[in-house]
C-alpha cells in the first residue's frame, strides 16, 4: 500500500480529540479546508449510511437519517434550528407566546409557495400538524404534539393552544416529522412529494437515491447553493469511504471511529467531527428488582469505566456522560455537577448500603442499539468485576431489538439521538408515564420541576430548575449514560462547508443541503 | 420428443406445488420472527397507541391463517398484493430491482460461462501442467474468498489505486448500455470470479473422466489431435454434468448476490428482500422468495432438459 505522508499541518489525533471534547465547536477541520465565499451551481453527490427500500415520504414514519435529512431539503417548516442551536423563523416569519406560554401565535411569511406553485396557507399548517394527531394517527410525532389542545387560523396567523405552558414550543415546529405540506381533500398530501423547502424532489427511489433540484422561487435567497443534489443510500461503510476517495461522491457520513485515523492520512479529504447530543445508554427498569433500589443503581453507575469506553468504543470521538441526557453544548448543561467516576470501592459501598455483597445482573445488548454496544457491555462487565458485580452480557439479536428487548428486558443498551431542547429530551425519556420512559422512572420532584421549567419564561429560574433535574437524574435516575458520541463525516476537495457546524443532527444539523457549496 | 414434453409438464406441475409449499413456509417463518410489521416500522419510536392504530389499519390484528389465505386467493389470480409498508404494488416495488438483478446476472453469466468452459477444456488438455496448476489455484482462491472480500480487493486495485472503474455501481435514469456495462463491471467481475471455479473444475473433471474411455483411446490411436479429441469426442459426452453445474451457478447469480449488491451499492433484489424481512413486509418477502424458488425450479428443469437433449441415448430411449 502506498503510504501518504501525514500532513504536517494536520492535527494529531490527540490534539484533535482535545478540541472535539471542548464542546459543540467545529473540530477536526484540517487547515486546508475551504472557508471561502459560497458560490452557486454544480451537482453535489453525497453517500449516506442510512436509507431503506421501505422508506416512504410519509413524515410520520421517518425513522432513519436519509429521510430525516431529505425532508429538510424539500419541506418547509414553521421554524428552524440555527447553527448555534437557537430557533429561527422559517415559514413562520415571527411568533409570540402568551405570558403562561400556553397560547402560541405563528405569523406566516406572506407570498410563499410550494414547489407546485400553490401558495402556502395557514390552513396547510393546520392539516399538516393535525395529520400527526388524533386517535388513528400512526405518526411517530404523536407524543410530541400531545399537549396541543386546539389549532386555529386567525387571518395569516396560526394559533396553537396548549394544555400546559411550554416555553420551547417554537422548537417543535422544526422537528423533522412536521414539514408543512400542501393539503388535499382536507388531509395532508405527502404522496406528491411537494413541499416548500429550498429544493424540489426530482426523483426519489427508496433505499437507493434521492435527486433534488434548487427551487428557483425559494423565499430565502441566501441558502441553497447547489443546483442539484444527488443523495445516495450507501449502507456499507467501506463503499462510502471508497466512493469518496475515488471521487465518485463529494461527501459521506457515518464514518466508523476505528477507521477515521486511517482516512485522515489522505490529504485531500477533510474529516469533520462534531460533538452533539447523541448518546448511548444502559437503561435499568427502576420498577423491577434489583433496580428498584437506588443504591444498586448508584453501585452500577460507579462500576462503569467511562473513559475506557469512550477510548475503546468511540476511539475518542465523543466524551463521557454523567447519567443525564443533556449535552455539553446545550444551553442548560449543568457544568457544576460532579462527574460520577469509576470507583469500585464506592460501588462496593453502595452495594453494602443496599444490603448485598454480591450482585448478579444481566445486561442485554445488540449492535442494533448502537454500533459497539455489545463491546461496550463487555467492557462494563470487566470493570464491574472489580466492584464485586457479576454482570452477564446477553447478546440479543439485532433484528427486533426495539420491539423485544428494549423496555422489555430490565437492563439494556439504548441509543438516543438527543434533542436540541432540554425539555423535549427530558420529557420524552424521563417524565413519569412517558411512552419512551425506558427506565420506568418516576421521581416526584423531577416531574414537578419538569412541568414548572417548561412554562417558566425567566431564563435564570429555568436554568436553576434544569440544573437540579440533571442532578436528580445523576443521583437517582435509572439510566447510565457512559458516553456522548460525535457525529463524524467527511468532505472531498472543493467543498465549502459551514464555518460552524450545527450539532442538533448529523451533517451540520441536516442543513448541509442549504448551507454548503462548491468553492 | 413427446416424452420430453410430458416430463416438462410434470416438472412444471411439481414446481407449482413446491412454490405453494414454499409460500406456506415463508409466511409462517415471517410470522415466527419476533415483533410484527407495526413494531418494526415504528421501531424505537413505537408507542402502544400508534402500534395498535397501525395494526388495525393494515388488518394485522386478524389471525395469521386468514391473512395467508387472503394472500393466496389473490396470488392465484396473479395479484400479489401491495407492500404493507409503502403501499406500492408488489410488482412495482420488485419490477425494476428484479430487472437490475437479472441484468447483472446476465452480464456476469455472459462472461463467466464461456470463460470457464474454455478454461476447463484448456486445463483438461494441459492437465497437470503449470498452466493447469495456476488456473486451479487462482480460481479456487477466488471461490474460497467471501464475495465482499473479493469485491473490496477489486475496488482497491481497479478503482481506488488506478481509477479505472467506479467504486460504486450507482445507476442513473438516462444511462446508455455502454455506461451501464462500464459502471457495473466490477460487481460483474466479482460474480464471475465467484462462479468460474465451480464450472471450470466440473468441465475439467467431466472431460478427464472420459479420457480413460476406450473410444477416446481409439480416437487417439487413429492419430486425432489432442484438442480435437477433447472437443469432438469427449465434450459431447461431458455436457450433462457441465450443464447441471452451469444451471446451479446461474441460479446463484440471481439469488446469492446480496453481498455484492451491498458492497457495490447496486440496487438489486437482494437488498429489497433484506429490508422487507427487517420490516416484516410479508407480501414483498413472499414475492422475492417465490421468484428465487421459481428460478431454481426452472433452471433445474432446464438443466435436466439440456442433459436429455445432449444425450442421444436419453433422446431416443428404446
Amino acid at each position: 500500500m502506498k503510504s501518504n505522508p501525514v500532513k504536517s499541518n494536520s492535527l494529531s489525533r490527540r490534539a484533535f480529540l482535545g478540541t472535539t471534547a471542548a464542546g459543540v465547536a467545529v473540530a477536526g477541520l484540517a487547515p486546508g479546508a475551504l472557508r471561502a465565499q459560497h458560490k452557486r451551481g454544480g451537482t453535489f453527490r453525497i453517500a449516506r449510511g442510512h436509507g431503506q427500500t421501505t422508506d416512504t415520504l410519509n413524515p410520520g414514519t421517518f425513522d432513519n437519517q436519509f429521510m430525516n435529512g431529505l425532508v429538510y431539503a424539500y419541506g418547509g417548516f414553521l421554524t428552524a434550528v440555527a447553527a448555534d442551536g437557537s430557533v429561527i423563523p422559517d415559514l413562520a416569519e415571527s411568533w409570540e407566546a402568551s405570558a403562561d406560554a400556553k397560547v402560541w401565535r405563528f405569523k406566516m411569511r406572506p407570498g410563499i409557495t410550494f414547489h407546485s406553485g400553490r401558495p402556502v396557507t395557514p390552513e396547510d399548517v393546520v392539516t399538516s400538524i393535525n395529520f400527526h394527531r388524533g386517535d388513528d394517527s400512526t405518526s411517530a410525532a404523536k407524543p410530541l404534539l400531545e399537549a396541543i389542545e386546539d389549532i386555529s387560523v386567525d387571518g395569516n396567523t396560526v394559533v396553537f393552544t396548549l394544555s400546559a405552558g411550554n416555553a420551547d414550543f417554537a422548537f417543535i415546529g422544526s422537528d423533522y416529522h412536521l414539514p408543512i405540506l400542501p393539503s388535499k381533500d382536507g388531509t395532508m398530501d405527502w404522496q406528491s412529494g411537494d413541499g416548500a423547502g429550498p429544493y424540489r424532489i426530482v426523483e426519489f427511489k427508496p433505499g437507493v437515491s434521492a435527486t433534488v433540484e434548487r427551487f428557483e422561487n425559494d423565499w430565502n435567497s441566501n441558502r441553497g447553493f447547489f443546483d442539484r443534489i444527488e443523495c445516495l443510500a450507501v449502507l456499507d461503510a467501506n463503499a462510502r469511504i471508497t466512493s469518496l476517495v475515488s471521487g465518485d461522491v463529494h461527501a459521506i457520513d457515518k464514518l466508523e471511529p476505528k477507521t477515521v485515523g486511517l482516512m485522515a492520512r489522505n490529504a485531500s479529504i477533510n474529516i469533520h467531527s462534531v460533538a452533539g447530543n447523541q448518546h448511548y445508554t444502559f437503561a435499568m427498569s427502576t420498577n423491577k428488582d434489583p433496580y428498584t433500589d437506588r443504591n444498586i443503581r448508584l453501585a452500577l453507575k460507579h462500576a462503569v469505566n467511562r473513559e475506557e469506553i469512550v477510548e475503546k468504543i468511540l476511539f475518542g470521538y465523543g466524551y463521557v456522560g454523567n447519567d443525564h441526557p443533556i449535552g455539553r453544548g446545550q444551553q442548560f448543561f449543568n457544568s457544576d455537577l460532579a462527574q460520577t467516576p469509576y470507583d469500585p470501592d464506592k460501588a462496593k459501598f453502595y452495594l453494602k448500603q443496599a444490603g448485598v455483597d454480591k450482585l448478579s445482573v444481566e445486561l442485554s445488548a445488540a449492535d442494533a442499539a448502537y454500533p459497539g454496544a455489545v463491546d461496550a457491555a463487555v467492557l462494563f462487565q470487566n470493570s464491574a468485576k472489580a466492584a464485586g458485580i457479576d454482570l452477564q452480557v446477553n447478546r440479543a439479536p439485532n433484528d427486533g431489538y426495539w420491539s423485544d428487548v428494549w423496555m422489555k428486558e430490565p437492563f439494556s443498551a439504548v441509543y438516543w439521538s438527543g434533542r436540541p431542547v432540554e425539555d423535549s429530551m427530558l420529557t420524552l425519556a424521563y417524565s413519569s408515564g412517558a411512552e419512551w420512559n425506558d427506565t420506568f422512572w418516576d421521581n416526584a420532584r423531577f416531574n414537578e420541576l419538569l412541568v414548572a421549567a417548561r412554562a417558566e419564561i425567566d431564563l435564570d429560574k429555568r436554568r436553576a430548575m434544569y440544573w437540579e433535574m440533571q442532578e436528580i437524574l445523576n443521583q437517582d435516575g435509572g439510566v447510565i449514560i457512559p458516553m456522548f458520541a460525535n457525529f463524524i463525516f467527511a468532505t472531498g476537495p472543493g467543498v465549502v462547508v459551514s464555518d460552524k457546524f450545527a450539532s442538533n443532527w448529523d451533517l451540520d444539523g441536516e442543513r448541509w443541503w442549504e448551507r454548503w457549496s462548491f468553492a | 420428443m413427446g416424452k420430453l414434453l410430458r416430463l416438462i409438464g410434470q416438472r412444471l406441475g411439481l414446481g407449482l406445488l413446491t412454490l405453494l409449499v414454499v409460500s406456506v413456509l415463508i409466511f409462517f417463518a415471517v410470522e415466527l420472527l419476533p415483533g410484527d410489521l407495526a413494531e418494526a416500522v415504528l421501531g424505537q419510536a413505537a408507542t402502544e397507541e400508534t402500534v395498535a392504530a397501525m395494526r388495525a389499519q393494515l388488518g394485522l390484528d386478524r389471525p395469521a391463517p386468514v391473512r395467508y389465505l387472503e394472500w393466496l386467493a389473490g396470488a392465484a389470480v396473479g395479484d400479489f398484493g401491495n407492500s404493507l409498508v409503502t403501499g406500492d404494488r408488489v410488482s412495482e416495488a420488485i419490477g425494476e430491482r428484479l430487472l437490475n438483478t437479472l441484468m447483472l446476472a446476465t452480464y456476469a453469466a455472459l462472461i463467466a460461462v464461456p470463460v470457464s468452459i474454455v478454461l476447463g477444456i484448456l486445463v483438461a488438455l494441459l492437465r497437470n501442467s503449470l498452466f493447469d496448476r495456476v488456473a486451479n489455484v487462482l480460481t479456487l482462491t477466488s471461490i474460497s474468498s467471501p464475495e465482499f472480500f473479493l469485491g473490496y480487493i477489486l475496488i482497491l486495485y481497479l478503482s481506488v489505486k488506478t481509477g479505472w472503474f467506479p467504486a460504486i455501481a450507482s445507476q442513473t435514469a438516462d444511462m446508455s448500455l455502454g455506461d451501464y456495462l462500464y459502471r457495473t463491471f466490477l460487481p460483474a467481475l466479482t460474480l464471475v470470479l465467484v462462479v468460474t471455479a465451480h464450472m471450470m473444475r466440473m468441465t475439467r473433471a467431466a472431460i478427464i473422466n472420459l479420457l480413460a474411455s476406450p473410444y477416446i483411446e481409439m480416437a487417439r490411436l487413429k492419430g486425432v489431435y489432442p484438442l480435437k479429441v477433447i472437443v469432438r469426442h469427449a465434450l459431447p459426452n461431458a455436457w450433462a454434468p457441465i450443464i447441471n453445474v452451469v444451471a446451479l451457478n446461474l441460479a446463484y447469480l440471481i439469488t446469492g448476490v446480496v453481498l455484492v449488491e451491498v458492497v457495490f451499492v447496486y440496487p438489486g433484489i437482494g437488498q429489497l428482500l433484506v429490508d422487507a424481512v427487517a420490516k416484516r413486509d410479508f407480501p414483498i418477502v413472499q414475492a422475492c422468495c417465490l421468484i428465487f424458488a421459481a428460478t431454481f425450479i426452472l433452471l433445474n428443469l432446464a438443466a435436466d432438459v439440456g442433459s436429455i437433449l445432449t444425450n442421444p441415448r436419453l433422446r431416443h430411449p428404446k
